[in-house]
């Protein structure tokens, strides 16, 4: 099924570098500066009205940003949509104008891995306080943290 | 002429309600900005309880952590459990005999049971009835963990399921005793229901209040009982039939107007329903194998899978990428509470601080979830 879309998705965005991934669950693979376009596309003219879920993974070469999209109105899904962020800054733009229940998992993904959404109307942290040193999901983050037990109150 | 009111300067004024606020179900806090009794605008702050569970999840095994999903939500650990080791398994691909099939989905409705008695039990502490509602729903948990205890040793932390199926067979008597506890369900369910559905003061607390359109309820991503009060028919066990939930009849109570006093009635209603699928599963399950082998170094092949299941609370998924490794690479919760809070702000826009309470505990959270 995701082939399908797969295809209409490359009709309606001719010379986008939108690829089709293969696997145990079959994804679709779009650059950061198209992603905006291809999920409203996907919202208004496909029917996936419904985001599941948004999780960051933390891969040697690069970020990437997961996708779970699920159709309530039609039952169907899921549809995974995958960007790369790069290992510099990581910033790719956010979805959440388009599903509004992106807006906690865009800031739990920035605040555990450091992944900044541009166009998201409050990025802050989350889960952890405002002030905390690093994303403790990234694979070099030490599992005691920068700072000793005691430094690290809230303030 | 100059009338008074231009003269009259009002502010609006922000509260704080909790971390330590009685009504938060846990370490929860509101940032409340109010006109007069009017909530202007929330702000929700969590993490009060968080551990980054999914970093420990990466440090330890496949195995290891199934215990660790006992504590997301700690009412109704079946079900994560449920929820992991079948992602584990869609990974690994291995396949689960039919008799523990039969034993998952026994436990697992037994929770959503539990997790309703208790969330609506909940409610009513945050309408202001303290504890009496509460203790008859716990009445009946209580009867429901000691079957949990009989099959995992364990009330709360059952640490039940394995990959391949379940830790042990049903003990003897435990089938027994399940009839026993079924069959006093209906009854109890219909007693709730007498001291609280028709109730004036339930039914005053609860209409119109917190209301939540369907598409907008789409739009945020709500799940679970939240989704189904306003009405969009939306169940998990229905759209992906996972495990053997095809093999058995059950209907989907949906409400109408999407406030407070509709996520009671479908937290009832499914109640009943989880009833229903009981007794058939009592019924219909065969004898034979409860667990499969499997090598004692347990390493899946690379690749990632998402998999999700309709918890008590909503939709509760495991994405997890292998390397190859004895751990995951990643190990992702889609939490249903977190995500259902993301729409609270827009619930509670408009209503009375009096009812902050009311729609906060008709979302059903648990913070060892929400905050991981």
């Amino acid at each position: 099924m995701s082939r399908e879309v797969y295809a209409r998705l490359v009709e309606e965005f001719p010379g986008s570098s939108l690829e089709y991934l293969e696997g145990k669950e079959p994804a679709i693979s779009v650059k950061a500066n198209d992603l905006f376009g291809v999920a409203r596309h996907l919202k208004e003219k496909e029917g996936y009205d419904y985001l599941s879920a948004v999780t960051g993974v933390d891969y040697p070469d690069r970020f990437e940003v997961v996708y779970h999209l699920y159709s309530m109105k039609e039952r169907k899904g899921p549809l995974t949509l995958k960007v790369s962020a790069s290992k510099e800054e990581p910033e790719i733009p956010s979805v959440t104008p388009i599903w509004s229940g992106a807006n906690f998992q865009e800031r739990e993904v920035y605040d555990l891995m450091g992944i900044r959404f541009a166009g998201h109307p409050k990025l802050t942290r989350i889960l952890l306080w405002e002030g905390y040193e690093g994303h403790p999901l990234r694979k070099g983050f030490p599992i005691e943290g920068y700072k000793s037990m005691g430094q690290e109150e809230p303030s | 002429m100059e009338r008074i009111e231009t003269r009259l300067r009002t502010e609006t004024i922000t509260v704080n309600m909790g971390p330590q606020h009685p009504s938060t179900h846990g370490v929860f806090r509101m940032i409340v900005t109010l006109d007069g009794e009017t909530i202007v605008d929330l702000e929700p702050v969590m993490g009060y309880l968080h551990r980054c569970h999914e970093k420990i999840g990466e440090r330890n095994t496949y195995l290891q952590n199934i215990p660790y999903t006992d504590r997301l939500d700690y009412i109704c650990s079946m079900s994560n459990n449920m929820a992991y080791v079948m992602a584990v398994e869609k990974l690994a691909g291995i396949e689960v005999p039919e008799r523990a099939e039969y034993i998952r989905i026994i436990v697992v409705e037994l929770t959503r049971i539990v997790n309703h008695a208790v969330a609506i039990g909940a409610l009513l502490n945050d309408l202001g009835c303290f504890f009496t509602p509460m203790l008859y729903g716990l009445e009946e948990r209580e009867r429901i963990l000691d079957l949990f205890e009989m099959a995992s040793g364990s009330r709360m932390m059952c640490n039940y399921m394995r990959f391949g199926g379940v830790r042990h067979d049903l003990p003897p008597g435990f089938m027994a005793d399940l009839k026993e506890i079924v069959a006093a369900l209906p009854p109890f369910i219909d007693e709730f229901e007498r001291l609280l559905t028709e109730n004036e003061i339930v039914l005053a607390r609860c209409q119109s209040v917190g209301i939540l359109p369907p598409e907008k309820a789409i739009a945020y991503s709500c799940t679970g009982p939240l989704l189904r009060a306003s009405g969009v028919n939306y169940d998990i066990r229905k759209v992906d039939s996972y495990s053997i939930y095809d093999h058995f009849d059950f209907d989907v109570p949906l409400g109408r107007n999407g406030d407070v006093y509709d996520r009671y009635l479908v937290r009832i209603g499914e109640m009943r329903q989880s009833v229903r699928i009981l007794e058939q599963a009592m019924e219909e399950i065969p004898e034979g194998e409860v667990s499969v082998k499997l090598p004692r170094v347990f390493k899946p092949p690379e690749g990632e899978v998402y998999h999700r299941i309709e918890s008590p609370k909503g939709e509760l998924g495991f994405y997890l990428v292998s390397d190859g490794s004895t751990n995951p690479y990643r190990y992702k919760i889609r939490s249903p509470t977190f995500i259902n809070l993301t729409v609270l702000p827009e619930l509670c826009k408009g209503n009375k601080v009096a009812d902050l309470v009311a729609i906060l505990g008709s979302i059903d959270i648990v913070l060892g979830e929400v905050d991981r």
